[in-house]
């Protein structure tokens, strides 16, 4: 398949991207690492008229410590999510998620903003951005907002930006001495698509849950929370008997959908092995 | 009569060595020429409109759009091209009462499966054939679509030509099946079902056809592995005599016996070309080549198995349904498979009473046909599952069950309850040397270890024999023009360097290697003074070219022959310049040398010299004969046999259903091995694409008949990471048929490496109830047979 034809430009800065995707009618897409564009241009999924390039923009680069949180620039690449030491230091939920993410080619191009925008409910970062409580900064040609990862998933693709808008950054709250983290996913073949996976941001105290963000990615249109499991957890040890009665609401908070490989049952289940098997290595922290 | 006197340390001796491949580096620097590649002044490209439903009837197709869209040149459908191309029909004379209906490259009237291309859009730049393609309005009356093959068997006859759907039937019978049964102390019984899968070949299929009106002379430039199959295809159906048609095949990104076949696109893009006398190029996409290409397997079959007491075999009963699609393929046919199957079942094994039904069938599918180690993985799957079975039944170890029952390595020739003719077969050796190199007890201990703490290790092993170096007892003899024999030509250049031309052919598994080793060796030559080429019927002599295991053991015997008969001519030349007897005198490391002694008298090259450019010096009367021309077709066995043993070990993860492969081992006896790197790289790849079949490969339909993972998203191919080390060990029983004594080796790691799998899976769910029958062994399957969803 080859894409229709289409328009190409790379602005300067993040206000041009911004104004040329204004004046194009609505028929116009951001690209930056492309890794799920390009296929969707092939295949026609997708022929808009203009593709306005934002990935050289140093506006949209970097990671840094500001204000508490780990701000990672939105065309920060998936590898470089993976090779960095401020990652692994303030945000190690997302460095062990990182080397699940595809393959190395993918990774060297795919963008963290990126993989937001899209969405996708089969992907690691936009699942640890609801794990971690992240905040999305997005700016548009009326100027700059925040929003919290909590709102910003809201069904199959769709997030809270608006058409034109750009994520700029986003920012994770950094990790604390209580921190504890733990990732892991069941997919048929190393770097596809998972079954099911999952990450866990907990902070611990003397073996007690103060507090456990987990999010699943690949059980619904969305990265999904289980905050009634993170609810019977909390204030409690991570015991055999906690651990399998987390299991078990886990059992009835999710409603995942099949596909051509899995029924929604083995889903359900898959996922409360993964739950196990994830707050087993917590309470072991490893 | 393998008359291999000579010892490895000669000069070129390299029959038997490791040696490199010379066009890997070529390969490497992305040097490459394939079909994609080439760029023909006035070119035009093809895009295909193609049928969204599995089943319909054409209403009406509105192309004036299409048409009319800046850039595109022409917009073919049914009638444009039927009217210039004869239908062709995929049936076999000795299979009896086979059926197909007749094929045309677009369709006239009904759709037969989902992804069937309608109208041909021919173009400056696919971009703008897609463009075209979206604005093409296709009518279909949506049918009733037959998915399900075991429906389709008593359901109304989808093709307004046949009485029904069934392709071909057949039995197979020796005799005593009931009896041995009936007085049976033990039987076993299972039911299985094999998917469909395809080849996925890292290059799809391309052709650039063009077709040139003044001299009625067409040019295909075609990804395949049988440029004359193609050069007579297109002759016969378009009416071009054939020497005015050429195929080129020029570098070739893997093909596993999918680019063997003819395809509708490729057909129409011929035709278009004759109509437009332009060249015209179709590459098909990933997801085309999903839709397009054919499918292998598709099998269910049900087996039965009667021992005796002492565990022996003694009665085998098979029923296979098979389901090819909407059409036999052509000009090879879609009922290979099944008959291969029905007649590969239990061949290792010692006993004579067998019963076989096979029944193929059509439905509203893209065509299943050849494809690597053709109907061999479902006899190996099906014989090793019950062997296992059987061995369970009666606590017996699988090599103990074996061993019991294996034919003899002293007892060739054989004919097995089939009817195939085994030559010489080394079963109890390949058997004993799997334990070995498998260290068979430490397994067993490691594996009652790891039980004890819930890990759940699998160890499977699977016996296999494969066809190779067929005669023309599989094609030919029924009515297909596909050659058995191959030719060679070997020209001498005047520098003493030699230039072989040979009709087998080479997609990536060095072919022009061995073809090289084999004519330096013969001739006494370095090897990087044999230039091989290949692919070209109008540069090369016509011969089958490569499938079936066929290359080395036919061509390579053909090019050993070829090579002997110029060597004699050399001789012949050098006898005279130096007034000695050519038999007294031999080339070595490309000198004439005296045979007895090794001293050296005259080089090549000045023997090449004298002979073009100084004939005026030799005796008069004397016509050197430079250059020979030397055809093989093997004769004798009609089949060159070979054989082998491989062994698998896996954990599964119970709670998961995940398998990790964690080893592989595979013994193998090809006869003579030519170069045992090639040898080695052709199992591997052999049992990853087992591996495949029996983990991940699968092309799911639902009950409309539509593809639903048809993208390398959704449909698993095997990866590096997922696969095992795969250790192999040879055995070599050279076939007596010819010089070379080789015999094929590219699909044995194919065969058994699923059978291999199966058991091994099965073994580490010994115990908890669960006996998966079915591939690929998915999470969802596993969990599944062990009750947990």
């Amino acid at each position: 398949m080859k894409a229709r034809a289409f328009d190409y430009m790379r602005p300067k800065c993040v206000q041009e991207a911004l104004e040329a995707f204004a004046s194009a009618d609505g028929d116009a897409s951001y690209i930056a690492g492309g890794q799920s564009l390009v296929p969707a241009l092939a295949l026609r999924l997708q022929a808009p008229g203009l593709l306005i390039d934002i990935a050289r923009l140093d506006e949209l680069r970097g990671l840094s410590i500001v204000d508490g949180h780990l701000r990672i620039g939105a065309t920060t690449r998936h590898c470089e999510i993976l090779g960095s030491n401020l990652v692994r230091e303030h945000a190690p939920l997302l460095a062990k998620a990182a080397p699940f993410v595809a393959h190395p080619a993918i990774r060297n191009k795919g963008t963290f903003g990126g993989s937001l925008a899209l969405a996708d409910p089969a992907s690691e970062f936009p699942a640890m951005a609801l794990a971690l409580d992240a905040i999305i900064e997005i700016a548009s040609v009326e100027g700059s907002r925040r929003v919290g990862a909590g709102d910003f998933f809201i069904d199959l693709y769709e997030t809270a930006l608006q058409p034109g808008e750009i994520i700029t950054a986003v920012h994770v709250p950094v990790a604390t001495v209580k921190t504890r983290t733990a990732f892991d996913e069941l997919a048929r073949r190393r770097g596809d698509y998972a079954i099911v996976g999952a990450g866990i941001d907990a902070q611990m105290q003397g073996g007690f849950v103060e507090r456990m963000r987990i999010a699943f990615l690949s059980v619904g249109p969305t990265p999904v929370r289980v905050s009634a499991v993170e609810a019977a957890l909390t204030g409690r040890q991570l015991t055999p008997e906690a651990i399998r009665q987390a299991q078990d609401v886990l059992g009835t908070e999710l409603d995942p959908a099949g596909d051509e490989h899995t029924p929604p049952k083995m889903r359900r289940h898959l996922a409360r092995v993964l739950l196990g098997r994830l707050l087993g290595r917590l309470e072991a922290n490893v | 009569m393998n008359a291999f006197a000579g010892s490895i340390d000669r000069p070129n001796s390299y029959i038997g060595r490791s040696v490199s491949r010379p066009n890997a580096k070529r390969l490497l620097e992305g040097r490459g020429r394939y079909v994609t590649d080439l760029v023909l002044p006035r070119m035009l490209h093809a895009a295909f409109v193609r049928s969204p439903y599995a089943h319909g009837r054409l209403v009406s197709i509105d192309i004036e759009e299409a048409k009319a869209l800046s850039g595109v040149r022409a917009v073919f459908t049914g009638e444009d091209l039927a009217s210039i191309c004869a239908p062709w029909t995929g049936t076999l004379e000795h299979f009896n009462n086979m059926k197909s209906p007749p094929q045309v490259p677009l369709p006239l009237e009904k759709v037969m499966w989902s992804g069937q291309p309608v109208v041909l859009i021919v173009a400056d730049s696919r971009a703008i054939a897609e463009d075209a393609a979206e604005l093409v309005i296709v009518d279909i009356e949506e049918l009733p679509a037959l998915a399900d093959p075991v429906e389709a068997m008593s359901a109304e006859a989808m093709s307004q030509e046949l009485a029904d759907n069934i392709c071909f039937a057949t039995k197979l019978d020796s005799g005593g099946v009931e009896e041995a049964f009936d007085a049976a102390d033990t039987t076993v019984g299972q039911s299985f079902i094999f998917g469909r899968h395809t080849a996925v070949t890292l290059e799809p299929r391309a052709i650039v056809a063009d077709y040139d009106p003044s001299e009625n002379r067409l040019t295909a430039h075609h990804a395949t592995q049988t440029p004359y199959q193609f050069q007579d295809v297109y002759s016969r159906h378009y009416g071009i005599p054939e020497a005015n048609v050429r195929v080129i095949a020029p570098d070739i990104g893997g093909s596993f016996g999918m680019k063997l076949h003819v395809y509708h696109e490729e057909m129409a893009v011929v035709g278009a070309s004759i109509l437009l006398g332009r060249p015209i190029k179709y590459v098909a996409d990933r997801m085309e080549s999903f839709v397009s290409d054919i499918h292998a397997r598709d099998h269910r079959v049900t087996g039965r198995l009667a021992l005796d007491r002492d565990g022996r075999i003694t009665a085998m009963d098979v029923d296979d349904v098979t389901a090819i699609g909407a059409f036999s393929s052509y000009p090879r046919t879609s009922a290979v498979e099944g008959n291969q199957v029905i007649r590969l079942m239990g061949a290792p094994y010692d006993f004579s009473s067998y019963r076989a039904n096979l029944s193929v069938v059509f439905q509203n599918k893209v065509q299943t046909s050849q494809y690597r180690a053709v109907g061999h993985p479902i006899a190996c799957a099906v014989t090793e599952c019950l062997v296992d079975a059987a061995a369970r039944e009666l606590g017996l170890d699988p090599f103990e069950i074996r061993e019991r029952n294996l034919i003899p390595d002293n007892s060739y020739p054989r004919t097995s309850p089939t009817g195939y003719q085994f030559e010489k077969l080394s079963h109890q050796v390949c058997l004993a040397r799997l334990k070995s190199i498998m260290n068979y007890d430490d397994l067993l201990a490691e594996q009652a270890d790891l039980r004890v703490k819930g890990v759940l290790r699998g160890i499977g092993i699977a016996l296999f024999v494969e066809i190779t170096n067929p005669s023309p007892a599989f094609y030919g003899v029924g009515g297909a023009r596909i050659s058995a024999q191959d030719g060679a030509i070997l020209k001498l250049t005047p520098s003493g360097e030699v230039h072989c031309s040979i009709s087998v052919t080479e997609q990536g598994q060095g072919t022009e290697t061995i073809i090289g080793q084999i004519v330096a060796d013969q001739l006494g030559i370095d090897r990087e003074k044999v230039r091989v080429m290949t692919g070209d019927t109008d540069t090369t002599p016509h011969g089958g070219a490569t499938w079936a295991c066929r290359g080395a053991g036919i061509g390579g015997e053909t090019a050993l022959q070829a090579a002997r008969k110029l060597k004699a001519n050399l001789l012949a030349v050098a006898g005279l310049i130096l007034q000695a007897q050519p038999g007294e005198l031999d080339i070595r490391a490309d000198w004439i040398v005296e045979a007895v002694t090794g001293q050296q008298r005259i080089s090549l090259a000045e023997v090449a010299r004298i002979a073009f450019f100084r004939s005026d010096t030799l005796p008069p009367e004397t016509q050197a004969q430079l250059s020979v021309v030397h055809h093989y077709a093997p004769q004798g066995y009609p089949f060159a046999f070979t054989n082998g043993a491989q062994g698998c070990l896996v954990e599964v993860d119970a709670e998961t259903g995940f398998v990790k492969i964690l080893k592989h081992w595979v013994v193998e006896d090809c006869g003579r091995i030519i170069n045992p790197l090639l040898v080695d790289e052709q199992v591997r790849g052999g049992v990853v694409q087992g591996l495949g079949a029996a983990f991940f490969e699968e092309c799911l339909y639902n009950e409309d008949g539509q593809l639903t993972n048809g993208s390398l998203a959704d449909y698993l191919v095997p990866m590096a990471c997922e696969m095992p080390d795969i250790e192999i060990s040879h055995v070599e029983t050279p076939t007596r048929d010819t010089e070379l004594g080789a015999k094929g080796c590219g699909e044995a790691g194919t065969a058994a490496a699923s059978a291999a799998a199966m058991n091994a899976v099965n073994d580490a769910l010994v115990g908890h109830g669960a006996v998966l029958t079915q591939i690929p062994m998915t999470p969802t399957r596993i969990l599944r047979a062990l009750g947990t969803i």
